[in-house]
């Protein structure tokens, strides 16, 4: 779950990470007051999308009115699909040298890993590898000094700068710990005088690891349908093409998508209802599914855990209930197939037992239906 | 031969007397592997499908050596149990539960490194070497023996592939699911090392998909070090550019994790690519009668 700049910036506050003054604001007038408290600020639109700078949501005043004016004006935006609903309102600072300073997984290594450069501010991406201290901590012993000292070395800070970056790492492996993150990440990490000041935050925080982190306010991200399904327990992501795939497993579901588009058709989107499910679980995939106004539906099942007679009479209870109206195509093997064979023969429900055929054969009504319905 | 798991490993249930738990003993019972113990807090003294019962493991292990555990354990509560099987001597360790936090999965690998232990998974259907040992969650029918070594990143999509392969008159030597999540204790490294040591196997199937670069390692270390045919399918040729870990992440990838990245990398090293996965079996085929 990404949380907003100025949610990260609340957690920092917390584990005393610098920041610079600000205020969050939600109209304008509001920013017109917090220029008179803070004199020359930057407004930063409050949306989860990277590149606001590019995008334009990021503007500066030197004074309250033109605070007001800016701030009316980015609270109108929309960035990426993202309407800006607040902004963080800031004390623009002189500044001598802008770092970059993260902490993520680095799932090869099974560990957290530190990145720190010199050159923060613009695009890591962009930085080449050579300018970038990566540093792998152990994760049972954590963080410790020495491993600030390590870095800062690397990097070639040196004086009281070292002490002022090793309080800043220390708070912040902290915080990666104690909150579940991610990924917390400060780019810039402003020098300012002898002390480093966090100007943005981003935080990851681990969805896995939500159930326990319950003051950590809820951000919500996903499309209603995607919501909807994560619900349910179901994966689903909306790729908007023609034919609809659910299968169980997402390994698998990726691979019915690879051979949907090697036979020449579009994947209307993702749809893993994952493995063992039961009647009410799959039924409500495939009425999930039938919502999204699919051409073609596919179903690719290949029973371990789950049963296909299962699958079967779910598909079935569906059917009778609503009416499918669209072409369907049924690919089951494995746990049970005799049965819910016999399900679906007696519903009238032909049966694929290839999944490359029924794939071919979903394209093929794809393209026939193109002009939609029967 | 097999790896990791073979006809005289004993393998104790975390988490026995729970839905899951209680059905795969039943199943890996079924299958021959020797379950001799169950582990649920509070439960001792009942027996589930003949398998006794105990409260913690190490009192579990006393009565009944084990080498293995495989843990239904729900994912709040893994960890604990995980460094519990750790601490008390077992040596390979599968998780199947999903949704353990990130954190919790790396302390359970940088303790089993500690205590030179195998973590299979999280997130993973486990291991099987056909024939012998089951310790995992697979469907029974379709792993039969034969000279073919599987590694995957995905569970039924394995099933899959092994039941083709199986349907093409080919059975398996290990099968391994090294789990779903970013963090699992197996990489396709270790397990090519094995496969390659394994005098049973003769060709090696490996199952990856996008995300991570996991796959562009393989294929680093099959040029330098795998002298056995290898067979390649990567999931998700077809999927939109994922969702990223924000800029941290991406430095770490570097333009890695790509299907044409994976792709290019086990191509360049000598292995067999499949497009789609019905020609797995075809390719393995091929491999096998010319080793």
């Amino acid at each position: 779950m990404k949380l907003y700049e100025y949610m990260g910036k609340e957690l920092f506050d917390g584990y005393r990470v610098p920041l610079p003054g600000g205020r969050v604001v939600q109209e304008a007038h509001e920013a017109a007051r917090a220029a008179e408290e803070l004199g020359g600020v930057v407004l930063k639109a409050q949306v989860l999308t990277g590149k606001r700078g590019k995008a334009g949501a990021i503007s500066f005043a030197d004074n309250p009115s033109q605070a007001e004016e800016e701030a009316s004006r980015l609270l109108q935006m929309e960035v990426g699909g993202e309407k800006v609903e607040r902004l963080l309102v800031e004390e623009k600072l002189p500044l001598e040298r802008e770092l970059y300073l993260a902490i993520t997984v680095e799932a090869e290594a099974r560990q957290p890993v530190v990145l720190a450069s010199l050159y923060g501010g613009m695009d890591i991406e962009e930085v080449p590898e050579e300018h970038i201290v990566k540093y792998p901590v152990e994760v049972l012993t954590g963080y410790s000094p020495y491993i600030a000292r390590e870095i800062g070395d690397r990097l070639g800070l040196e004086g009281k700068v070292v002490r002022s970056f090793a309080a800043v790492l220390e708070s912040l492996y902290r915080l990666f710990r104690e909150k579940d993150a991610e990924l917390v990440e400060i780019n810039p990490l402003a020098l300012s005088g002898e002390e480093f000041l966090a100007l943005d935050s981003k935080v990851v925080i681990d969805d896995d690891a939500l159930y326990r982190q319950k003051e950590i306010p809820r951000v919500e991200e996903k499309t209603s349908l995607e919501k909807k399904a994560q619900e349910m327990g179901l994966a689903y992501v909306d790729l908007g093409g023609d034919v609809a795939v659910m299968a169980n497993g997402a390994g698998i579901t990726m691979a019915t998508l690879d051979l949907v588009q090697h036979f020449g058709g579009t994947p209307a989107n993702f749809l893993d209802f994952g493995g063992g499910a039961g009647e009410e679980k799959t039924s409500g995939a495939l009425e999930l599914l039938l919502g999204t106004d699919p051409r073609v539906i596919l179903i690719n099942i290949f029973g371990g855990i789950t049963r296909c007679d299962v699958v079967a009479r779910a598909f079935v209870s569906v059917k009778e209930k609503q009416g499918i109206s669209i072409p369907f195509f049924f690919r089951l093997v494995g746990t049970n197939e005799a049965e819910g064979r016999r399900v679906l023969h007696d519903a009238g429900v032909e049966v694929f037992q290839s999944m490359e055929e029924a794939v071919q054969r979903a394209v093929e009504a794809s393209k026939n239906n193109a002009g939609g319905g029967f | 031969m097999a790896i990791y798991v073979n006809e005289n490993t004993r393998v104790i249930v975390q988490g026995i007397t729970g839905n899951q738990g209680a059905f795969h003993t039943g199943q890996m019972l079924e299958y021959g592997t020797r379950v001799v113990a169950g582990v649920t807090p509070g439960k001792k003294g009942r027996e589930i499908e003949g398998v006794p019962v105990y409260n913690t493991v190490f009192s579990a292990v006393r009565e009944h050596p084990a080498e293995a555990s495989i843990l239904f354990t729900p994912a709040p509560y893994a960890k604990d149990a995980a460094l519990e099987a750790l601490e008390a001597g077992i040596k390979t360790l599968v998780l199947v539960p999903e949704h353990i936090p990130l954190i919790d999965a790396m302390e359970i690998m940088a303790f089993a490194r500690y205590r030179g232990a195998v973590v299979i998974g999280p997130n993973t259907f486990g291991v099987v070497s056909s024939g012998k040992c089951k310790a995992g969650i697979m469907p029974n029918r379709f792993f039969v023996p034969g000279p073919v070594g599987v590694v995957s990143r995905s569970g039924t999509l394995c099933y899959e592939i092994v039941a083709q392969l199986m349907e093409k008159g080919m059975g398996t030597s290990t099968v391994v699911g090294m789990g779903g999540d970013r963090v699992v204790g197996l990489n396709f490294i270790e397990v090519l090392k094995e496969f390659e040591e394994d005098p049973q196997t003769g060709a090696v199937v490996l199952v990856g998909e996008i995300g991570g670069s996991a796959e562009e390692e393989a294929a680093a270390f099959i040029k330098e070090n795998v002298t056995k045919p290898v067979v390649a399918y990567i999931a998700g040729k077809s999927a939109p550019s994922g969702k990223r870990m924000g800029h941290a992440g991406a430095i770490i990838e570097r333009g890695r994790g790509s299907f044409a990245s994976k792709e290019e990398a086990l191509r360049e090293c000598g292995a067999q690519v499949a497009d789609l996965p019905p020609r797995i079996p075809g390719l393995v085929e091929q491999a096998l009668g010319q080793s």
